[in-house]
């Protein structure tokens, strides 16, 4: 059908995705809200990107950033988004509405408010395909019946009459797949697609976007602020924090060989199933930096626990590890000399406190 | 249906709270259809314990938590804290007994009045109850928001939205803590957080447990974070038990399948360990009609005829460790059971 047309017309070379430099500020009454700092990556196609960080690291301004899906007033953008081989940064709005959903789409975090409340479920699904494919309404509902089909909806036929708030919250989630997979987009932004959702909805959903992405060779961009989620179910992994990439490599590279503290942090904070309960947890002292005045040198050095004298003052560079996909912001990574020398002189502090 | 029974009771220690047959149905507009929210179940909490409850959306752990309080009263069933029936006392009495126990919500941001100064909010139960002059009161926040670290001057001049959410949690918590209560009812509150957030908060309620010499029950629908604060946890199904187990004990050696379900679909932040295979599909039927027998029966491997027409009492099959499940993963087939067959 229309959707195999459209997958034999796309390149089959080169990254899908190049992003250089990108900057997204904020002009609010108290300055410039740098959200995205110089952020640079490529992605290949039919990978899976994990972005990581806390609330306000600027994840979600980057994915929209990417998409182009910001309100133009008080916000300034620059550098370069190169997709399939196009710069789409300052593509005019008439033009950025092509490529969305027939070559990016986006699930959003809650599934709610995303889907329109008066609309049925049926026509929201369609209206991409009449739209973009140009189908008539009656190939554009037999396609619905299948979207429906395809994220595991029972009784498609059923919701395709039915609006948002009579379906539950797993099944809205579906929805939005469905959606978003309507016009056979390349690549998938899923922006906190579980947060909203119970652990073992959670599970079914991220399996099900991982089969989607298999069946149609797509690339897809997981948005999380939760380790755990994107440690089974992507390729690579940032990590990102204060608006920059501080961290990114495969998966099980990254995980075998953390360099940033903070990322190390950021997982170690997560309780583990397998610790006996009342086990302490490890924290991260302080908050995320304000991204209007972010601190000198490394943005995490005020909360780092290996911080030096060198880290407040300069800022380090992304750099090669080992692994030459992973690269890392930091002076004194995970497994230096001082990073080591640390670990031990906080191991024995924690021996006297007790 | 799925787990009823009192086995698990306890009558030895220092029971606390101890809830019996608690049943809370609500009626849907004018159907003269009935949500089974809670269908009568039996728990307690000994003093100084964390009881954890954990299961999904709509399996009534949340009204069970807010039945402690009588918000609303529930349908039947009793409660019985510090030795007072609760489902009889009068208004009044009950604003009293409200003191001792206290709630934290899920929303930290839409739980503090959006338009009064921190201080304020946390100080008012103290105003309200006229405990000590203004100077001890005002003495007092100031300690508790110490404690909860949060600067008592910047709470003086501050409203909510000026915080962060895990910065609010605090809030909401020093203002549970402000009456001297002996049980705090956490519902959901981490979930709203980010995950180096959600450790600051729970170190910080197994600090203030210990110091203040607290109770907690704690509901939530992550299970790795239960597993860390809690000493006992009740799997909550359709609203019954499923399963009632010292923690370490639950994740060890699960008896119950929904328990199972629950514990593979937590994501392990390792890419090594193999992603579980999706172990359950769809969700939790509705609560209005819920299925005879088993509530869980039709989600589960391993349910036969017997499920789906015998409600599994709960039954002990280990140290302290109990389940409602007529064939659980430890501890054997459940015997036949010869009572008659209650009709639903």
């Amino acid at each position: 059908m229309s959707r195999q047309t459209q997958a034999s017309s796309r390149q089959l070379d080169g990254p899908l995705l190049k992003v250089t430099d990108l900057r997204t500020a904020f002009r609010t009454d108290r300055g410039l809200v740098k959200s995205v700092d110089g952020v640079s990556f490529t992605l290949d196609r039919g990978k899976s990107l994990g972005i990581v960080g806390e609330s306000g690291s600027g994840k979600t301004v980057l994915s929209r950033s990417i998409m182009g899906l910001l309100p133009k007033r008080n916000t300034e953008r620059s550098g370069s988004v190169v997709f399939e081989g196009q710069e789409i940064i300052d593509l005019p709005l008439k033009e950025r509405r092509k490529v969305w959903g027939r070559e990016m789409s986006m699930i959003f975090q809650d599934p709610m408010t995303s889907l329109n409340p008066v609309m049925r479920v049926g026509k929201q699904l369609t209206e991409g395909l009449k739209l973009h494919l140009k189908m008539s309404n009656d190939d554009a509902r037999a396609t619905a019946l299948r979207l429906l089909q395809d994220v595991g909806i029972p009784e498609p036929e059923k919701r395709l009459d039915q609006y948002a708030f009579e379906l539950s919250g797993g099944m809205r989630q579906r929805i939005m797949i469905a959606l978003a997979m309507s016009c056979g987009p390349t690549l998938l932004f899923a922006d906190e697609p579980t947060t909203a959702l119970d652990v073992t909805v959670q599970a079914q959903i991220l399996e099900l976007i991982g089969v989607q992405r298999r069946d149609r060779n797509m690339s897809v961009i997981l948005v999380t602020h939760d380790l755990g989620v994107v440690a089974g179910h992507t390729d690579e992994i940032a990590v990102m924090y204060g608006g920059k990439l501080v961290e990114k490599a495969p998966t099980r590279v990254l995980f075998a060989n953390m360099k940033m503290p903070y990322t190390e942090a950021l997982l170690e904070s997560i309780p583990k199933i397998e610790d006996p309960s009342h086990t302490r947890l490890h924290v991260i002292p302080g908050r995320p930096p304000d991204l209007v005045n972010p601190p000198r040198g490394c943005r995490f050095s005020p909360r780092c626990s290996f911080v030096q004298d060198r880290c407040r003052e300069e800022e380090p560079p992304l750099m090669t590890a080992e692994h030459p996909e992973h690269v890392y912001a930091c002076w004194y990574p995970v497994g230096s000399p001082v990073h080591r020398e640390r670990t031990a002189q906080l191991q024995a502090e924690k021996v006297g406190a007790l | 249906m799925a787990g009823s029974g009192k086995a698990h009771l306890r009558t030895e220690g220092d029971v606390l709270l101890r809830v019996e047959d608690l049943v809370m149905e609500f009626p849907v507009g004018r159907t003269g259809l009935v949500v089974h929210a809670v269908s009568g179940i039996s728990f307690d909490v000994l003093r100084g314990e964390t009881l954890g409850v954990v299961g999904e959306s709509g399996c009534g752990k949340s009204t069970t938590g807010k039945a402690l309080m009588m918000l609303p009263r529930p349908t039947s069933g009793s409660v019985t804290f510090e030795g007072e029936e609760l489902t009889s006392l009068a208004s009044n009495d009950m604003r009293a007994a409200r003191t001792r126990m206290q709630m934290i919500f899920q929303d930290p941001i839409s739980s503090l009045n959006p338009r009064r100064k921190v201080r304020d909010i946390v100080r008012e139960p103290l105003a309200i109850w006229k405990r000590g002059s203004t100077a001890e009161q005002l003495a007092k926040v100031d300690a508790l928001l110490e404690e909860v670290g949060i600067d008592p001057q910047r709470a003086a001049e501050s409203q909510a939205h000026q915080f962060s959410g895990g910065q609010c949690q605090r809030i909401s918590i020093a203002r549970s803590l402000v009456l001297d209560p002996t049980l705090i009812i956490c519902d959901e509150p981490v979930s709203a957080l980010d995950v180096s957030v959600q450790a600051q908060v729970l170190n910080l309620l197994e600090d203030l447990k210990a110091k203040h010499g607290l109770t907690l029950v704690f509901i939530a629908h992550d299970l790795a974070v239960v597993k860390n604060i809690s000493d006992r946890i009740q799997v909550m199904y359709l609203g019954k038990i499923c399963e009632v187990a010292p923690s370490n004990s639950l994740y060890d050696s699960p008896a119950h399948h929904y328990t199972k379900v629950l514990i593979d679909s937590i994501p392990v932040p390792n890419p090594d360990v193999a992603v579980h295979q999706v172990a359950i599909q769809g969700e939790p039927p509705s609560p209005v009609m819920p299925p005879p027998g088993c509530r869980f029966n039709p989600r589960c491997p391993a349910a036969d005829i017997r499920c789906k027409t015998q409600e599994p009492q709960l039954r002990e099959v280990g140290v302290g460790h109990f389940v409602a499940c007529h064939h659980p993963l430890i501890g054997g087939e459940a015997p036949v059971d010869v009572r008659p067959v209650l009709a639903d």
